[in-house]
């Protein structure tokens, strides 16, 4: 099977505590997974081994089929594999083009002699990877406080896309917004598809899930408990997973 | 974190006292007469104003935020009650009576600057650096406009009498006495112990070290400082505390200004200027932790007593004052440093 | 996403015409202000007034540039008064020790004086390396970090100086470039020059003379431009707005945010070692700033009146440039129409305060 990304057999331990035990799981270039589980479940030290924040115990990482070593988020971002983060680390301060260049600005002679920040140019390429991506937001210039919580989705999902990101990972990534602010940035992700990026988002939001997920992998206490194909199953189905209440179909 | 080995973490944990005695060994050694009862009492009495503005910059340190105003306020007091002394003895009443009334008064008007920068933190949300900023700005600029920018003049010396009394005195076959020196031939060694301004300063420092440690007041001020969200949801009605706490912290400062007056008998602007630093470097020294909710009152009189066993030491043992400024630095920045490296060890709460 | 139906942005719009007043109330004061001094003062729009203004406003502007690079990285540096006098000490210390004929050694007053920079700015430049990494690797706060370096700078300087006393003995060339002008007329004899008043004026005739762009005000603006492009078109600049607009995303986009902060630290220091050097050449001696006059509050107070917030991530060259003349404009005006410079200290407190409630009032989101 042709994954973008797999993890096999990922053991992750905190002292005595075994976070993650055992997971295996791969997404293929244009699939979303949905990562189902209860707090605590161990979704996030899942991601955060692919993300390069943590360093798997036992297991291993294989993108673009090859197995990879992420020793840290740098490495993880080299390699295109983005995470959007909760509080999705954008400079509320500055605006959209300044972030979406963000430690990455593109310079330009002035004068024949000075390196200055090319404003125009930065402006004029985020207009057009949001426009890819279908996004609007009022007016470039504004500071990302003045955007809604979903535009600063948009945006951050925007600089990964920009950037090449192949891979995507979004942790609870519409906790935070409102219900038609959700809407866009689920449509927002079912485009990413079309755009062949394989994208891992984890939510506790039954119905998000459902909307955009082709897979759906369930773990509970550090365990895969399941793994099923979203348009076969349902949401009770998922939840009696996600609680122990069912026993663990193999 | 890495577990440290027993010598590191005990030295860590009490470094402060461990600096202490040090200083006071060192010094014994090198100060002329810096070991007796006088030497403990010159530091004491150095560290009076410092008690106070630390104690004042304690309290609003434990809630997340600083206080630049005190030296100000200290000069405003000192400025305001010499004024007033002078005025009213001019008006013909007796110095007690004009004493005591410029007190009352002073200790009033001193309570404004913090309901002014209680209200700016508290209500306008205004950050605690900038609003005090501000109060102190506005405050040093009335003191030179009463002062004309030089010393108030026409202080009793009655003033000076009370402020340089001690609490007791003892002399040969006369035994003790209070407050009043006892009167002796010329040349018969009176014994002072205490001076009556320290006695006053250790009575308040007490009651404050009791209010932040002991009383629901105390814990909401901590409470604030750990987490002022959840200190507003459980209920506590911040906007008032603040204008508490820095309605007390001038009313340290201003307690400052007023001995200061008593003895010096004279106000003046800048007589608290030189002790903000110090008051700040006393409360960090103490382990108070400038993201607040840390610190404790006894903290900060310890890292005082560093600071004016340190200047006291310096001066006696002939090494030019203002040498006290590169080590008062360096001490801060060291603080400062052992605190990061033994973090969990030094902010244990009481 | 293509539909208009955006979510609100989370502020309630205020009417633009009044939003545009609150973002910009700093200029409205500062033009007002000019307005009521001009028509109290005695001499206010004298051009020796308004040189005035600039002359002695050169080293608050360089305190305030200073502190604009650190606030807008969400930090402040209480220790830049105390390093101009740092450096001022130090770089006096150095001209005098190596020009003075009482130390028997004759360096060229040329000489002499550019090693007194380059001593006052190396000083300067380890103050600021000191609070640089104290802030960024110790993780001290800036609060403290720069408070223990201004002790040490304070205690050197005094030492240096014996406790406090003035540096003197300069050459004369200091303050002939110091307090000099770009361009001098003799209308006595018709001649014009550069830099020195024209050969052949007398002296009944210096009091003729006019003398018009003065030194200080040609650096100030040379300096101004630098900065301002360095903050708004330069890679630096971005990246400070971005570490103290969030560290974590500073970090997340792979900004070496230590590094930098240890430059901003130095920038600063070495802007504040400039004040001091700029201090020698407009007193012709080294008189250090006392503990007391507070110039780095004022530096962070005209900062703030420009509009930038403790909170970082705001602030402009322009805005600093605006809150400083509110201030020094403020000093001078009051003091023309007679009224006695503690306003000076009151009226900051309370323009402080309303820049900070107006700025609360008007967030700005452009
Ligand atoms: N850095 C850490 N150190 C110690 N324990 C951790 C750490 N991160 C997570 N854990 C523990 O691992 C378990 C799984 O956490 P997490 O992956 O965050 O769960 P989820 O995201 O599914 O809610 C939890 O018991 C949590 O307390
Ligand atoms: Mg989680």
């Amino acid at each position: 099977m042709g994954y973008l990304l797999e993890v096999r057999n990922i053991v992750k331990r905190f002292g005595g505590l075994t976070a993650v035990n055992n997971v295996s799981m791969g997404v293929a270039a244009g699939e979303v997974v949905g990562l189902l589980g209860d707090n605590g479940a161990g979704k996030s030290t899942l991601i955060k081994v692919v993300s390069g924040v943590h360093r798997a115990d036992e297991g291993k990482v294989l993108f673009q089929d090859r197995e990879v070593d992420i020793g840290s988020p740098m490495d993880a971002l080299a390699m295109g594999i983005e995470t959007i983060y909760q509080d999705l680390a954008l400079a509320e301060n500055l605006n959209t083009p300044a972030n979406i260049f963000l430690g990455r600005e593109k310079m330009k002679k002035a004068l024949g002699i000075l390196n200055v920040l090319d404003h125009e140019y930065m402006h004029e390429e985020s207009r057009q990877v949001l426009e890819k991506l279908d996004i609007l937001i009022p007016s470039l210039r504004n500071k990302i406080r003045a955007l809604s919580g979903g535009q600063r989705q948009a945006v951050a999902i925007s600089r990964s896309i920009y950037w090449d990101a192949k891979f995507l990972i979004m942790d609870e990534p519409t906790a935070a917004l409102g219900v038609a602010e959700q809407k866009k940035v689920l449509d927002l992700v079912n485009r990413l598809k079309s755009h062949g990026i394989g994208v891992i988002v984890i939510s506790h939001q039954m119905h998000d899930v459902f909307s955009v997920a082709d897979r759906l992998v369930i773990m509970r206490r550090g365990e895969k408990v399941a793994e099923l194909v979203t348009k076969d199953t349902n949401a009770d189905e998922v939840v009696s997973l996600i609680v122990g209440a069912e026993t663990v179909r193999k | 974190m890495t577990r440290k080995s027993g010598f590191a973490t005990f030295v860590g944990q009490r470094w402060a006292v461990l600096f202490l005695c040090l200083e006071v060994v060192v010094f014994s050694i090198v100060g002329q007469g810096f070991f007796s009862l006088n030497g403990v009492q010159i530091v004491l009495f150095y560290g009076t104003s410092l008690f106070l503005l630390a104690t004042a910059e304690t309290f609003v340190i434990v809630t997340g935020g600083i206080d630049l105003s005190v030296g100000f306020v200290m000069g405003f007091s000192a400025v305001i009650s010499a004024r007033l002394v002078a005025a009213m003895v001019l008006a013909g009443m007796t110095p007690l009576t004009a004493i005591i009334l410029a007190i009352i008064a002073t200790l009033a008007i001193g309570l404004l600057p913090g309901l002014l920068s209680g209200f700016l933190v508290g209500r306008l949300k205004v950050t605690s650096f900038l609003a005090t900023f501000a109060t102190g700005g506005i405050v040093y600029g009335i003191s030179l406009l009463l002062s004309g920018g030089g010393e108030t003049k026409g202080v009793p010396d009655l003033a000076n009498v009370i402020g340089n009394s001690y609490f007791l005195y003892w002399a040969r076959g006369k035994g003790f006495s209070i407050f009043t020196r006892p009167e002796v031939a010329r040349g018969t060694r009176v014994i002072e112990i205490l001076p009556s301004m320290l006695v006053i300063t250790a009575v308040v420092v007490i009651v404050a070290a009791f209010v932040l440690n002991r009383t629901r007041f105390g814990r909401h001020t901590y409470a604030i400082g750990g987490n002022e969200d959840a200190a507003v949801r459980a209920g506590i009605n911040i906007r008032r505390h603040y204008l508490v706490i820095y309605a007390l912290s001038a009313f340290f400062a201003t307690l400052a200004g007023i001995i200061y007056m008593l003895e010096y008998i004279t106000g003046k602007p800048d007589a608290g200027t030189s002790f903000l630093l110090d008051s700040i470097v006393g409360v960090v020294i103490g382990g108070a932790s400038l993201y607040g909710g840390a610190g404790t009152v006894w903290g900060t009189i310890l890292g005082c007593l560093i600071l004016s066993v340190l200047e006291t030491g310096l001066r006696m043992a002939g090494v030019p004052t203002f040498d006290k400024f590169i080590a008062v630095g360096l001490i801060l920045i060291l603080a400062v440093l052992i605190d990061q490296f033994f973090p969990e060890l030094i902010h244990k709460e009481d | 996403m293509a539909d208009n139906s955006l979510a609100p942005a989370p502020f309630s719009s205020r009417s633009s015409a009044m939003a545009i007043f609150g973002r910009n109330w700093a200029v409205f004061f500062l033009l007002v202000m000019v307005v009521v001094f001009i028509f109290t003062g005695k001499n206010f729009l004298a051009l020796a007034n308004l040189q005035t203004i600039i002359y002695s406003a050169t080293t608050s502007l360089l305190l305030a540039f200073a502190e604009t690079f650190v606030i807008i990285a969400r930090g402040i540096d209480l220790s830049v008064g105390y390093v101009m006098g740092f450096s001022t000490i130090v770089c006096a210390g150095v001209i005098r020790d190596l020009y003075a004929t009482q130390f028997g050694v004759h360096w060229p007053a040329g000489v002499a004086i550019a090693l007194g920079i380059v001593a006052g700015l190396v000083a300067s430049l380890a103050c600021g390396l000191a609070s640089g990494i104290l802030i960024s690797r110790f993780r001290v706060p800036p609060f403290i970090a720069t408070l223990g370096v201004l002790g040490v700078a304070y205690g050197f300087t005094l030492h240096a100086s014996d406790g406090g006393f003035p540096i003197a003995f300069l050459p004369n060339v200091l303050t002939e470039i110091g307090n000099g002008y770009v361009y001098y007329y003799n209308p006595v004899l018709h001649a014009y020059s550069f830099f020195a008043p024209p050969a052949g004026t007398t002296g009944p005739q210096i009091k003729e003379l006019v003398r018009l762009f003065p030194n200080a005000l040609i650096l100030t603006l040379v300096f101004l431009v630098l900065l301002w492009h360095l903050l708004k078109n330069t890679r630096f600049g971005q990246h400070t707005y971005a570490i103290g607009g969030s560290m974590d995303a500073a970090v997340r986009a792979g900004i070496d945010t230590r590094r930098h902060l240890v430059q901003v630290y130095v920038l600063s220091a070495l802007l504040a070692g400039l004040a001091g050097i700029i201090w020698v050449f407009q007193t012709g001696q080294g008189n250090f700033v006392p503990m007391g006059s507070n110039l780095e509050l004022f530096a962070i107070a005209a900062v703030i009146i420009g509009g930038a917030s403790l909170n970082g991530g705001k602030g402009r060259i322009m805005s600093t440039l605006i809150g400083v003349f509110i201030i020094s404009i403020m000093a001078n005006g009051l003091t023309l129409t007679g009224v006695e410079t503690f306003w000076r200290f009151i009226a900051t407190g309370v323009i402080l305060i309303v820049a900070i409630v107006v700025d609360q009032l008007f967030p700005d989101l452009l």
